[in-house]
Order: C-alpha cells, then structure tokens, then sequence
C-alpha cells in the first residue's frame, strides 16, 4: 500500500503562546494550560503515517486535543508549527506550504470531513440535495441534471430517501443528518475522509447502522480516513491502527487489537479497563 | 527445509500499572513450524500457550525473543520488530488465527463473516460467498444458519464459523487456538479431515488442542510449555 499522508511534528497553540508552553504541559504535567500565558496547548509533536485505503483511529478523551488534530489536516484550524505531506497519484503536496486557494481545492476534491455536529458540515439553509450539489459545484461540475443524479444516487447509497432530498437537512433526525454529512463528503470521491466523532450522541442502533455505512463504503472505495472518537467500539469495529492522545500528546500508537488487549501505557489500560 | 516460523526465546510479561504488577505470561519459548506440519504446544493452564499465539499475531507485543517468518520469497521478518503496517500486510496475506472466540460484526450474516477475508482482498462478492458455503457445509454449519448473524448461535457454530474464516483466505501460516474445543466427536472428526487436508496443501500451522489425542494424531512436532515463575516484586514507581 502507497503513502498517503505523512504528519511530522505537529502542534497547535490557542492563545498566544509563550516559550513555556510545551514545558508546562501534556500527560506528565496532567493539564493542557499553560501555567505561565494561559494559552491551551491543543496539540503538540504529533507524528503519524497513513497509508492508502487504512483506517486510522484517533482514541482520547474531550480535551485530548484529537479533533484539533483533524481539524488542522482539513484547514479548519492553522498550525503552530508542524509538516504534513499529502501523496495523491503523482502528486504530492506540503499542506501548510500552500496558498488558500490550493487548500480550498484540495478540501473540495481530496478530502472530505464529517463533523460531530451536523451544523459545521452542512447548510442548513439548503435542502440536503443542494448540500451536496454545493460541493458538486465547487469541485467543477456544471451540469445541473447531472449534479441532480449524482446528488440522488450519493443520498441513496447513504440511504437517505430521494423524496427526501428536497427537503432542508434541519428538518431530519441524528442519524439522517449525518448520513447527508457522509454522502456530501463522499460527493468528490476523495480518497482521504476525516471523520470526527460521527457517532457520538446517536441512538445505539443509529450508531451501528452508520458505522456499517462507513466499512462498506471503505470496502467499496478503499477511501482513507482517520477517525477521531472517545468510543473504544467504533475504535475497535473500524480501525486497524490506532493513536491514543492525552492532552496533546501522542502517548501510544499501535496496531488496534494489540492497543485494546495489551495497551503499554497506565493512561491507556485505565482507559481500556473503563470501558470493559 | 527451513521453517516457516522459528521463535527463539519469546517471553512476554505484563505490566499492569494501576495494580503495580509485573505478571509473566510466558517465558523464554522456542519452537519452530515447518511448512505442512504442525507444531503443537502443550502445557498446563497457565503456560502461555495462547499469548505464545498473540505474541505471534502481534495482538501482544513480546517481551523480548525473536519471532522470525519466512515469506514466499525467502524474504525473513522478525515479527518481534516489524512495523504496524508489515504485521497488517502478513495478517492480511500469509499469516491466519483461528481464536476460541468469534469477534465479528454483530450484524453480519455468517456466510458475510466468513468471506470477508477475500472481500478484504478485492475479490468479487460472489465467488467470495461461494467458498464460504462450501467450507461452511464442509464443517457440517447447517444451511439455515448461513444468513444470520453468528451472535444467536452456539459456541460450537461460533466456532466453525470462526474456523471457516481462518480457513477462507488459504494462509502460508495458520494459529490455531483450540478449534475443537466446543466440538462434538462428529464434527471434530470434520475438523480433523479438513486440518489434515490443508497440512497436505502445505500450510505450517502452530495450534493448541484440548485434547492429548488430537496432539497425537495432527501434531509433526510437540513443544511443551510450563508456567514462568510468578513475579512478586511490586513496581519500584508508576509512572503514567
């Protein structure tokens, strides 16, 4: 399998920093608050691969500094420092080295995102078709009987009802609405997806039909993603690595089975052992 | 011939931190596993032999030792050291583990359950569930139960379910962790054929068995194993 994301050494700082910050925070400080300015230290010194077609789990609790991650690798947030390359085919791209314009296309045609609220990844001012027109649009298609069909059919796979598609995604349950969320992500056919707690706040069974959608969609696209969650089982239903975070920091990484029955750190047995 | 899988003193211990303890699991292993033979290791409760496996698969990270697999192109990986993605590439193409217990999707059919290795591997849907019904009739899995999801059934269908699965993908070295165990005399007789046939296809397999005379009818080679001493000594510190 091909490389497909390179992250070395990322850190992110809300606040305006100072040169303690990292000193004064992370696991062995037990806080991710400066002392001396103040600022949160969301991320610091992260370091992963992904390959093509993996699915990598980003395990931690609220706090851990997991979803930042995520957030930055989709230009939502900008970095404090840190490197990410992006391999796709031929091409490869330094993230951060970009201008926005070449950010704002990669988000459009490479990447997609599903947040944990529905509001951050959909217009509610729009019906759930128009949703996924609007980044049919602005990845270059046109046409609009062919953004229609598109939009029908990504709505149908995600199983969402087409007589539903006119309909504005305020007006749907949960679940519906994250199933837009997926459908609209999956429009460009990105080969990288970032999911960020998708599950979270679902009812039970809501979050297993969803968690099905998503394997099968893997297994029929082979598309990337790097899911963030504090939910050991959809750690353990969809990822084959996985990363623990805890107040920024990275404080284990291994193959999932292995993070879940033989975890080397007291963070991640504690964490392991509370779900049990 | 070389082997197929060569362990050359594996010890795994855990370190539990929020008990202080430092638990040994199993203590300076060697065997080796031949290409269509069978290693059986045996041994009271207590001895190891599963983490021996899960060291093996990587579901637990060994101690120290070497664990040195041989692919088809000669090329040899100390499993001990491999990278996260080499052990995910060996588990997907060479490397098979057959556990005591069924984890899968709770809402998979069984016949879905079993085919998925090959599915995983790009092949069509249809051949893929083909293979899975004929080992699952093989193994003597009723037809009726092929559409439901495993959870509802017994231990002894969870199992040749399992086994199916394990099987499906034709692996160079298989990790069998009691596949009889929840059996009858009858279909352990099923098991038995099937074991005896992919030994003669040329699969190097390492089990544990429940019973002496499996051992002795499938078994090329026996390693014994015996409990490591305990460990009492309480961590100096715990650090987090």
């Amino acid at each position: 399998m091909n490389q497909m994301l390179e992250v070395r050494n990322l850190s992110k700082i809300h606040g305006r920093g100072c040169p303690r910050c990292f000193d004064s925070t992370g696991p062995d400080m037990d806080t991710n608050i400066c002392a001396h300015c103040g600022s949160v230290v969301a991320a610091h010194g992260v370091s992963f691969d992904l390959r093509a077609g993996e699915i990598l789990g980003i395990m931690g609790e609220s706090g851990s500094g997991k979803s930042t991650l995520v957030k930055t690798l989709f230009f939502d947030e900008t970095p404090t420092v840190g490197e990410v390359l992006f391999f796709d085919g031929e091409r490869q791209w330094d993230l951060f080295a970009l201008n926005a314009a070449e950010q704002r296309w990669l988000r459009n045609h490479r990447f997609g995102m599903v947040y944990q609220n529905p509001h951050l990844g959909l217009n509610f001012k729009v019906s759930a078709g128009g949703n996924i027109a609007e980044r049919l649009l602005m990845s270059d298609l046109s046409h609009y009987g062919e953004i229609r069909e598109r939009a029908r059919r990504l709505l149908a796979r995600t199983e969402v009802l087409p007589e539903r598609m006119d309909e504005s995604p305020k007006k749907f349950s949960g679940g519906m609405q994250q199933r837009v969320q997926i459908a609209k992500a999956l429009a460009t056919q990105p080969p990288l997806l970032f999911l960020d707690e998708v599950t979270t706040g679902l009812d039970l069974s809501v979050q297993a039909r969803i968690l099905d959608l998503i394997l099968e969609i893997q297994q029929e696209l082979g598309t990337a993603m790097i899911v963030v969650t504090h939910d050991l089982g959809v750690i353990r239903l969809l990822a084959g690595r996985t990363i623990v975070m805890k107040y920024g920091r990275v404080i284990e990484s291994g193959l999932t089975d292995q993070i879940l029955e033989d975890p080397q750190h007291a963070y991640t047995q504690r964490l392991v052992a509370s779900s049990l | 011939m070389q082997p197929v899988l060569k362990v050359e003193a594996l010890s795994k211990q855990f370190q539990l931190y929020e008990q202080g303890k430092l638990i040994p699991s199993c203590a300076d292993v060697h065997l080796e596993v031949q290409a269509g033979a069978l290693t059986a290791l045996i041994g009271p409760t207590g001895a190891g032999k599963s983490s021996v496996l899960k060291c093996i698969h990587r579901t637990y990270l060994p101690t120290s030792g070497r664990m040195l697999y041989r692919d088809r192109d000669n090329h040899v990986t100390d499993l001990a050291l491999a990278s996260e993605h080499r052990i995910l590439e060996l588990r997907h193409s060479d490397i098979g583990f057959v556990t005591q217990f069924l984890h899968c999707l709770p809402r998979k059919a069984a016949l879905d359950v079993v085919a998925e290795p090959l599915l995983a591997r790009g092949e069509g849907a249809g051949g893929a569930r083909e293979r899975a019904a004929e080992l699952l009739a093989l193994l003597n899995v009723p037809e009726r139960l092929w559409g439901v999801p495993p959870a509802t059934f017994s231990g002894g269908e969870k199992q040749r379910v399992n086994l199916a699965r394990g099987l499906i993908a034709r692996p160079r070295l298989l990790l069998l962790d009691e596949p009889t165990a929840s059996l009858d005399p009858a279909t352990t007789g099923r098991v038995v054929d099937l074991i005896e046939r992919i030994k003669a296809e040329g699969v190097a397999m390492l089990a544990i068995f429940h019973q002496p005379e499996l051992v002795n009818r499938l078994a090329d080679r026996v390693v014994e194993l015996t409990p490591p001493v305990a460990a009492t000594e309480l961590l100096e510190t715990c650090t987090s």
